[in-house]
C-alpha cells in the first residue's frame, strides 16, 4: 500500500483490532475501557473496507490483552480480526471465542432482578455457546445473545 | 442457602436427616449465644414466623424487620449497605426480597451466611425442603413416587422447585392444569433433558388422579387472569372434592404451599388424605435444620447435641 493511502499508522508493539462494524466501534471501546488507557491509541471511523464497505479498527500501543478481556466482546462484536504485533509484525491472531462467564456487558432484560435495582455489576452464565443462550446469574432469567442490550 | 437447585441428592437426604433430629427434639439451646436477622423487605407472615420460631427454639435471638416501610430503602438505601450493616450485629442474616436475585447478590456482599426466605417469583428454597421432607416423611421415601401437580403450573414457583429437587428420585410427574398455567416449555424441557417422566392432563377428576401418591394443589390466582370470566370457571375446574378422592390410594397426601382460597374443600380438612398444616409444621424443623447447617453445624453436632430441652 502506497504511503498516502495508509489511513492508520503502523504499531511498533501492541494489538490490532480490525473488521470492527462502525456502529459497534463505540461499544467496543466501552467494553475494553480504552478510555483508561494510558499509551497511544488510534482509532479509525468509518474506513473504507472492501470486505464490508465500511469498518472501524482500533490500534492499541503496547497493550496485549489477556484472552478473558477479548472474549468479552464476543458479545458486541463476534467477528472481529485481532492481531498481536510485535516490532511492526504480526506475531499472533486471534479469533473472539465466547466465554463461559459474561461481567458487566449484558443487561437482564428481567425489571425485577436485583441488577437492575441496585448499583451492581451484571453476571451471566453463557449456557450455550451454539445457540448463544445467556443465563442471569442472579435471577436465572435465560436471554438469546442477539437479543440482549447492553450495560 | 440461596437455592437448592444445585443440591446433590446426598446433601437433600442429609438435611432431611437433620430434619428428623429437630422434629425428635424441636427445643434445644444449640444456638445459644447466637443472633439471627430476619430482613423482610417484602411482608410474608407466615414464612417470618416460621424462621423466627426456628431460630427462638434453638435458643438464638432474633432481631430485624417485617415491613419495609420501616427500613432505610425507603430512605434510597442500597441492598448492600443494608446487608453490610446487618453483618456487623448477627451470626447469619434471613432475607426475603420482591427483587429476584437478591439474596444471590446478598451472599455475595456478606461476610455471614445468608438464608433465602423468598426472591421475587425466583427462589424459595426452605419451602421446596418442607415440601420434601413432607413427602420423605408420608411416604417414607423419595424415590419412585407419582407426584400430580394441580392449578397454577406457570406462576407457581414452589412447583418449579420441587420439581428440581425430585431430579434425583426418579418421580413421575402429572401435570394438571389449565392451558393459560400450563407447565412452561422451559420446565418441560427441564423433565426431558433430566431423563424426568412426565404427563399432562386437562382433566380433573377421580380417574385422573387415582394413581397419586401425592396431590400437590396450588392456588389459581385471579391476578393471573385478564379475562375474569375465564377466571371463574378455571378456579371451579380445579377444586379438590371429596367424593374426587373415592379411588385414591391409602398412603396418598394432599399437599398445598398455603394460603388456601378455594382450591380444596373443607370436608377435605377431616380425612386422612389432607397433610397441608402438618407440612406447615415441618417447616419449622426444616427452618432448624436450613438455619443450623448454614451455621455450619452438622448432622452430627445436632445428633451429639448435649443442649435438649426435653
Amino acid at each position: 500500500m502506497k504511503r498516502q493511502e495508509m489511513l492508520v499508522a503502523a504499531l511498533q508493539n501492541g494489538t490490532v483490532i480490525d473488521h470492527i462494524p462502525s456502529a459497534k466501534l463505540f461499544k467496543v471501546i466501552n467494553v475494553l475501557h480504552l478510555e483508561k488507557m494510558k499509551t497511544a491509541v488510534t482509532v479509525g471511523f468509518n474506513l473504507k473496507s472492501k470486505k464490508m464497505g465500511h469498518k472501524s479498527i482500533i490500534k492499541i500501543a503496547d497493550k496485549f490483552f489477556t484472552d478473558e478481556e477479548l472474549n468479552q466482546l464476543s458479545v458486541i462484536t463476534p467477528n472481529v480480526t485481532l492481531a498481536i504485533i510485535r516490532d511492526y509484525e504480526v506475531v499472533e491472531k486471534k479469533e473472539v471465542k465466547m466465554p463461559e462467564e459474561l461481567y458487566d456487558i449484558v443487561k437482564c432484560a428481567n425489571p425485577k432482578c436485583i441488577t437492575n435495582n441496585e448499583p451492581m455489576r451484571t453476571h451471566f452464565h453463557v449456557l450455550d455457546k451454539e445457540t448463544g443462550i445467556l443465563q442471569c446469574h442472579y435471577c436465572n432469567k435465560e436471554v438469546k445473545v442477539n437479543e440482549v442490550k447492553l450495560v | 442457602m440461596v437455592t437448592i437447585a444445585n443440591h446433590s441428592k446426598e446433601k437433600l437426604l442429609y438435611l432431611i436427616k437433620m430434619a428428623e433430629e429437630f422434629e425428635k427434639h424441636p427445643n434445644r439451646k444449640i444456638l445459644e449465644g447466637k443472633v439471627v436477622a430476619t430482613l423482610f423487605f417484602e411482608p410474608s407472615t407466615r414464612t417470618r414466623l416460621s424462621f423466627e420460631t426456628a431460630a427462638n427454639r434453638l435458643g438464638a435471638r432474633v432481631i430485624g424487620f417485617a415491613d419495609p416501610k420501616v427500613t432505610s430503602g425507603t430512605k434510597g438505601e442500597t441492598l448492600k449497605d443494608t446487608i453490610m450493616m446487618v453483618s456487623n450485629y448477627a451470626d447469619i442474616i434471613v432475607m426475603r426480597h420482591y427483587l429476584e436475585g437478591a439474596a444471590c447478590y446478598a451472599s455475595e456482599v456478606a461476610p455471614i451466611p445468608i438464608v433465602n426466605a423468598g426472591d421475587g417469583a425466583n427462589q424459595h428454597p426452605s419451602q421446596t425442603m418442607l415440601d420434601l421432607y413432607s413427602i420423605y416423611k408420608t411416604q417414607g421415601t423419595l424415590e419412585n413416587l407419582n407426584i400430580y401437580m394441580v392449578g397454577d403450573l406457570k406462576y407457581g414457583r414452589t412447583v418449579h422447585s420441587l420439581l428440581t429437587a425430585m431430579r434425583h428420585f426418579n418421580t413421575t410427574f402429572h401435570f394438571i392444569a389449565p392451558d393459560e398455567l400450563a407447565m412452561p416449555e422451559y420446565y418441560k424441557m427441564y423433565c426431558d433433558t433430566n431423563g424426568i417422566r412426565y404427563i399432562e392432563h386437562k382433566d380433573f377428576d377421580a380417574n385422573t388422579i387415582a394413581d397419586a401418591d401425592i396431590l400437590y394443589m396450588t392456588r389459581v390466582q385471579r391476578e393471573r387472569f385478564t379475562d375474569l370470566m375465564e377466571y371463574e370457571r378455571v378456579k371451579d375446574a380445579y377444586l379438590l372434592k371429596k367424593n374426587m378422592l373415592t379411588h385414591a390410594k391409602p398412603n396418598m397426601k394432599i399437599l398445598h404451599p398455603l394460603p388456601r382460597v378455594n382450591e380444596i374443600e373443607y370436608s377435605i380438612d377431616d380425612t386422612p388424605f389432607a397433610y397441608y398444616f402438618q407440612q406447615a409444621h415441618n417447616g419449622l424443623f426444616t427452618r432448624e435444620a436450613l438455619i443450623c447447617d448454614c451455621l455450619g453445624i452438622t448432622l452430627e453436632d445436632v445428633i451429639n447435641d448435649k443442649t435438649i430441652i426435653l
